[in-house]
């Protein structure tokens, strides 16, 4: 089963004065609001963070919902903001995989792939001998996600209180938290021009298709800066 | 439009989980020292800084009522505090919600 100790080690990692539980939780209160004001009631409101955990995406719900989109235009829609959890996952799973560890760690825990927990273990899984690199994370992804579906609830619960104003500062914290995260993670030439990149060609792809910049603009921006790497290598 | 909400709510699950389990089982093939490893690497960051930079300069929902200069004023000093902060993202994070809020409410 889990070990217990890096389990709540984990945990214990998504505290701290610059933990991303800060720029998580006041975005989530900001979807939590959200949701009041579209209608939704507090049980739809957690269970769409219980389920999704994926601020960009639960936007584009939301959004869609009040455009009056099909399911199957939000499932694109979603689907296409959400695609970077691929790269994501792949990116961090090869790191905690570990031949001692059962495989339903790794089909389960895939749930708290997002930005927040990511930033976390990449941060953190190299203190962590490999074999339980996979409870540690466990830990980490159930505090993001537990934070994230507590405040869901805050925001939902204080939506009458919050003003327009207040609800727009919420908003761009997390967007100025992770900005300073990649800005802090530019430490190498592949690194660097993946970010670089990746924040000019995301908005430049979104004059020609806003629904595929994330995707196109994310892979080109991504292939250029491996190649980059690469070749700086040799 | 409660079915609706709850439909919506599941279509947007799937959706999301899709990309999460699809990484799992990518991964089972994956070394960590392979070049497909390092390229992953570089498009999870990419797709990462193309989402945070979409969602800054073409935004939806409450940030869409703000004005470009706004939000333009918000990066650049958020930019300029962290890197005074010796790269505390605290600091610059608390101060873009007070200084949008700020800039909205009575300059731009």
């Amino acid at each position: 089963m889990i070990n217990s100790k890096y389990f709540l080690k984990g945990i214990k990692s998504v505290k701290g004065i610059d933990s991303p539980a800060f720029g998580l939780s006041a975005s989530l209160i900001a979807i939590g609001a959200l949701y009041k004001n579209l209608g939704f009631s507090i049980e739809q409101s957690f269970f769409s963070t219980f389920f999704t955990y994926a601020l960009p995406g639960q936007l584009v719900m939301a959004e869609s919902i009040l455009v009056g989109a099909s399911l199957i235009n939000i499932f694109i829609a979603v689907w296409l903001v959400n695609v970077r959890l691929y790269p994501m996952t792949v990116s961090l799973m090869p790191l905690l995989m570990h031949k001692n560890q059962p495989k339903w760690k790794y089909y389960l825990s895939c749930h708290f792939v997002a930005v927040s927990a990511w930033v976390i273990a990449k941060k953190n899984y190299q203190n962590i001998e490999k074999e339980n690199r996979i409870d540690f994370w466990i830990g980490i992804g159930f505090a993001t996600w537990a934070i994230a579906i507590i405040s869901t609830l805050i925001g939902y619960l204080a939506a009458d209180y919050l003003n327009n104003n207040m609800m727009i500062g919420l908003a761009i914290v997390n967007p100025i938290y992770f900005m300073c995260m990649m800005i802090g993670a530019m430490k190498t030439l592949e690194i660097t021009s993946s970010i670089i990149l990746g924040a000019i060609l995301g908005p430049a792809f979104y004059i020609f298709s806003p629904e595929w910049s994330i995707l196109f603009g994310g892979f080109a921006a991504g292939t250029i800066a491996y190649f980059l790497g690469a070749k700086n290598d040799n | 439009m409660i079915t609706s909400f709850a439909l919506a709510i599941a279509i947007t699950s799937i959706a999301t989980f899709l990309s999460r389990i699809l990484g799992v089982l990518s991964s089972e093939k994956i070394s960590e020292e392979s070049k497909i490893f390092r390229w992953f690497n570089c498009l999870a960051y990419s797709t990462l800084a193309a989402l945070i930079s979409r969602i800054v300069v073409f935004p939806t929902g409450a940030l869409s009522e703000t004005d470009y200069m706004a939000r333009f004023i918000t990066i650049i000093t958020c930019i300029l505090i962290f890197y005074l902060s010796r790269k505390n993202p605290v600091y610059p994070t608390v101060f873009s919600a007070i200084l949008l809020y700020i800039l909205k409410g009575y300059f731009i």
